[in-house]
């Protein structure tokens, strides 16, 4: 017990470098993902495309390889240079993006069409439309999605400890190794995952109540 | 000099050409009911009065601007051309004085203040003012109308596109919707309504259009249209419905 009150301060910092990374990589993702949404449904088919070509390719490959080809592969060119926080912030961002433009795309589409056109009849531009009237409702709707999938990829946050982000897991590691005490350092740090991911929940039914359709 | 000119409207969706050659013209102050069979083209042709629809041959001018120019800013012209819809299309997520000052605070920077006055004007010329607050989810089919027609109102539109206003409603809710119609008719709104309603088409029409076929069949005044039909498509449509 003694041990685990000492190490505690370790992990904790830990647990701040990765709500640090999700915060930042979650907000990155989402606008991420609301572009390349706007990409995919756009009148322009050389949008669509670079819309599709980027989600096939990060929905096709291995998180763990993505966050190596950007730090090990990028940085291998010489005039790219990105400390392993930065990269770790990339790919969680870009990844969670490619699936929240997905979820975007399918919120905005599941909007019926006679929303639009009422609010173009009225001389609205589609800007206009998109901010006012189809992207409240669609966000509504998506919620319950957007919530898993960052939930998904607040776990994903773990794998970045293989290229030495100092975040809850990489510190899990380190006390386990020189305490010798896996079974209640692991348990702490799964313990801590889950309060965390909890407490997203409930944020997430929170905003749901709030935008309750009437 | 006519509010509305139509000339050799075509509209194709694919291969299938739903309006082949519509002619026609609207004055100010005309209320024009647009009756005709289903598939016949009556929807369409008044989607594209405002270029809901995009437009595939023919001119339609509007107070002199022709809509199919690609360089007019459409924007412009539908804040003058107001559109009511059979499925109401109120913003659910939006109050209903919100539905209805959304458009001249975005479309025409109206100040709030003076948005929300002119919202209650109309929602009381609409009966509805009790209503402000309220979801649209917890209005009637009849109510809901009418909060669509004091929104489009809410842009000054020189111009009101009617599609099948009544068709959604249940019937004793048509009553009232056709009541805040026809006082906008009296207070000389131009008006195109499409229509299923043979008794609104004849008490408030100036002028009713059969349509069949994608084509104008026959046009004329309610009372020569309704008792003395010309051709024999509109003598067998209107022996049906009549």
């Amino acid at each position: 017990m003694d041990t685990i009150l000492s190490i505690l301060p370790y992990l904790i910092g830990g647990l701040k470098v990765t709500l640090y990374i999700f915060a930042i990589a979650i907000v990155l993702g989402f606008l991420i993902g609301l572009i390349v949404a706007l990409f995919r449904l756009s009148p322009f088919k050389i949008l669509n495309w670079i819309a599709k070509i980027f989600v096939d390719a990060i929905r096709g490959t291995p998180f763990i390889v993505q966050l190596f080809f950007l730090y090990f592969g990028l940085n291998s060119i010489e005039w790219i240079s990105m400390d392993n926080t930065t990269a770790g912030i990339v790919t969680v961002a870009i990844n969670a993006g490619a699936y929240f433009s997905e979820i975007i795309r399918a919120g905005i589409q599941s909007i019926d069409k006679g929303q639009t056109e009422a609010a173009r009849s009225l001389g609205l531009t589609s800007g206009q439309n998109m901010r006012y009237i189809v992207l409240p409702q669609a966000f509504r709707r998506m919620l319950p999605t957007i919530t898993n999938q960052s939930i998904i990829s607040l776990k994903d946050t773990s794998l970045l400890s293989v290229i030495g982000i100092a975040d809850l897991t990489q510190q899990g590691e380190i006390q386990a190794a020189a305490t010798f005490e896996a079974f209640n350092i692991w348990l702490t740090v799964g313990v801590m995952y889950f309060v965390i991911i909890y407490l997203l929940t409930l944020l997430a039914n929170f905003l749901e109540r709030r935008f309750e359709m009437r | 000099m006519s509010i509305i000119q139509v000339k050799n409207l075509k509209k194709s969706f694919g291969k299938v050409e739903v309006l082949k050659d519509i002619n026609a013209e609207i004055k100010e102050k005309e209320v024009v009911c647009v009756i005709g069979p289903s598939g016949s083209g009556k929807s369409t042709f008044l989607r594209c009065l405002n270029r809901l629809e995009d437009i595939t041959g023919g001119h339609v001018i509007i107070s002199g601007q022709d809509i199919t120019n690609p360089k007019l800013d459409i924007n412009k012209v539908r804040q003058e051309v107001g559109m009511v819809f059979q499925q109401f299309n109120l913003f659910p997520h939006k109050t209903v004085l919100e539905n209805i000052t959304l458009a001249p605070m975005k479309a025409r920077s109206t100040g709030k203040e003076a948005a929300k006055k002119r919202a209650l004007e109309l929602l009381e010329k609409v009966g509805l003012k009790e209503k402000a607050g309220s979801f649209p989810g917890e209005l009637s089919g009849g109510q809901k109308q009418r909060v669509a027609i004091a929104r489009a109102l809410a842009m000054d539109p020189k111009i009101m596109l009617f599609d099948e206003p009544t068709s959604a409603l249940d019937p004793e809710m048509v009553g009232d919707v056709l009541e805040v119609m026809k006082q906008l008719a009296i207070e000389g709104m131009t008006m195109i309504v499409v229509t299923h309603e043979m008794g609104f088409a004849r008490e408030v029409g100036d002028r009713v259009i059969f349509m069949d076929g994608g084509y104008i069949v026959e046009e004329n005044v309610p009372e020569e249209l309704f008792s003395n039909p010309q051709h024999e498509r509109t003598q067998a449509f209107l022996s049906k419905v009549l």
